[in-house]
């Protein structure tokens, strides 16, 4: 199994870092590759698309066309993770809280509508302990930073977590998408569904 | 991981808050950091309006910078160098949907309380700016809003994050277009950390502990330094990049990402440049990548250069040694 954590722009390495210590412990033999190019990323059996800032993951994801790749890899069934700016670009649709509709380059995979910026600034950024409806995952520690929360949810579509009232987490088939940031929690049980949903 | 080495028990800037059915907490250590590690791989742009902050959006920067005047400005100008206008930082904080950074002077704890207030999302108390307090930095776990600051040595950078600050820069000399002096800083902290990192490794806590004496630091931070075999923080390149080359040179060295101020904005191609830089930096490792960037630029558009190393003049040196 190889999976493939997205490297233009972001929190890369802790994707890395998490993503091997949850093969680890759920002891299967697989690798975990930082993957830019079109090639890199026809070769992975699953993507995580990190945190950062989207519309830079986007612009960059275009320059090199491996936009498109990774839009029909997804379509073609290959699982993807997307955290905070990795779940906007999966999103079909996606507007700033303050600033309103914006142009920018998506997958367009995910049938949801996000806000940006939805929790505030970063000064209103925080932790929490989140309650998750994951199976065996009642509850994750939350790190919400600049966060967006997903306002439309379309048919298909599992809703994993929710936050004083929106929606935090989902599913559709093999797309996960979470406004918060397991990486940095230090807890890689969200890796570790992640992990488990590839080949299943 | 985050480090959270070094975090003082209690800080005002944590803030509990209740929101309708659930307990957050703001300005924590893990949020603070955590923001700094989604500007990786990224360029921060300096700017002076609205126009340069939509310019610089456009050009795949992860954040930008509000200044007054840019570095180079600054220098040209003399006197008292501030923090920006408020209603300028204001009309790019509503503008722009990546993060927006201000400058305040060194040691000036109420400029930092009002671009707090402002809804800035990092604060830079920079050397740019004219220090405000020749004894002491801004005590920055007092803050909510993450801070970044300047450092020339590891001792610098571990003093500055043992204050709070949640992300560190090279210093660099700001505003020349001269790439030398932050090759020099980051040098040196590489130099120290290979040190500091050996030490850890043979377990010899007698040079650790000197170790700390001689970097003005913690034996604690010291220690998490040596283990992690890097600055605890995210540090990023900044002071006198101008070109995509210059960019990947950093990224090469090992900087997390780069800061650009005067380079773009005082250069006769700021949009071709600035989307240049943000290439080189992204594929620093990809050869044939930076050379299609830098080929993006015309080097009769740089800004003009200056010698760093017989200046009267320096910005680095500011609030260097506390």
């Amino acid at each position: 199994m190889k999976i493939g954590v997205l490297g233009f722009q972001g929190d890369i390495e802790e994707h890395v870092a998490a993503t091997k210590e949850a093969l680890k412990k759920l002891k299967i033999d697989g690798s975990v590759a930082v993957v830019k190019t079109p090639d890199e990323l026809r070769e992975i059996d699953a993507l995580i698309i990190p945190g950062g800032e989207s519309t830079v993951i986007g612009g960059l994801a275009l320059f090199n066309k491996s936009l498109s790749v990774i839009k029909d890899r997804i379509r073609n069934g290959m699982p993807v993770l997307g955290t905070c700016a990795g779940m906007i670009m999966l999103a079909n649709r996606t507007y700033d809280r303050v600033v309103g509709e914006t142009k920018q380059p998506l997958l367009a995979v995910l049938d949801v509508l996000v806000e940006r910026n939805s929790f505030g600034r970063q000064r209103e950024s925080f932790e929490t302990e989140l309650e998750v409806s994951i199976n065996g995952l009642e509850k994750l520690k939350g790190v919400f930073i600049r966060a967006p929360s997903i306002r439309e949810v379309n048919q298909g579509i599992e809703t994993l977590a929710k936050l004083d009232g929106q929606v935090v987490a989902v599913r559709q088939n093999n797309i996960i998408g979470t406004c918060f940031h397991p990486e940095l929690s230090g807890d890689t049980r969200l890796h570790e569904y992640f992990v488990k949903t590839i080949g299943s | 991981m985050i480090s959270l080495v070094s975090s003082v028990e209690h800080p005002k800037g944590v803030l509990r808050e209740s929101l309708k059915d659930v307990e957050v907490v703001r300005g924590t250590t893990l949020v603070k950091r955590g923001f700094a590690h989604m500007q990786k791989h990224g360029v921060i742009m300096d700017v002076t309006s609205v126009e340069q902050a939509q310019v610089a959006e456009e050009a795949g920067a992860v954040a930008v910078m509000v200044l007054d005047k840019l570095p180079y400005d600054v220098r040209k100008a003399g006197g008292v160098a501030r923090t920006a206008s408020l209603k300028v930082i204001e009309d790019v904080l509503n503008h722009v949907t990546i993060p927006v950074m201000a400058k305040c002077r060194i040691g000036h704890i109420e400029e930092a309380k009002i671009l707090e207030e402002t809804g800035v999302d990092m604060i830079d108390e920079s050397e740019v700016l004219t220090p405000a307090d020749e004894e002491r930095h801004v005590w920055k776990w007092d803050y909510t809003t993450p801070f970044v600051n300047g450092a020339r040595d590891l001792g610098e950078a571990l003093r500055r994050i043992e204050e709070g600050a949640a992300m560190i820069r090279t210093k660099g000399e700001p505003g020349t277009g001269n790439v030398a002096e932050a090759v020099k800083h980051i040098r040196l902290v590489n130099n120290e950390i290979t040190k500091v990192k050996s030490l850890f490794a043979n377990n010899d806590s007698q040079e650790l502990v000197r170790a700390a004496r001689d970097l003005k630091i913690s034996y604690e931070i010291v220690v998490e330094t040596g283990r992690l075999g890097r600055i605890p923080v995210v540090n990023f390149a900044a002071g006198g990049i101008a070109t995509p080359a210059d960019a990947a040179l950093m990224m090469r060295l090992g900087c997390d990402g780069v800061f650009v101020g005067s380079g773009i904005y005082k250069s006769e191609d700021p949009l071709e440049r600035a989307r240049a830089i943000v290439l080189a930096t992204t594929f620093y490792d990809d050869a044939k990548i930076v050379a299609e960037a830098q080929k993006m630029v015309d080097e009769r558009k740089s800004m003009m250069g200056l010698d760093a190393k017989n200046m009267e003049f320096r910005m680095q040196d500011r609030g260097g040694n506390i």
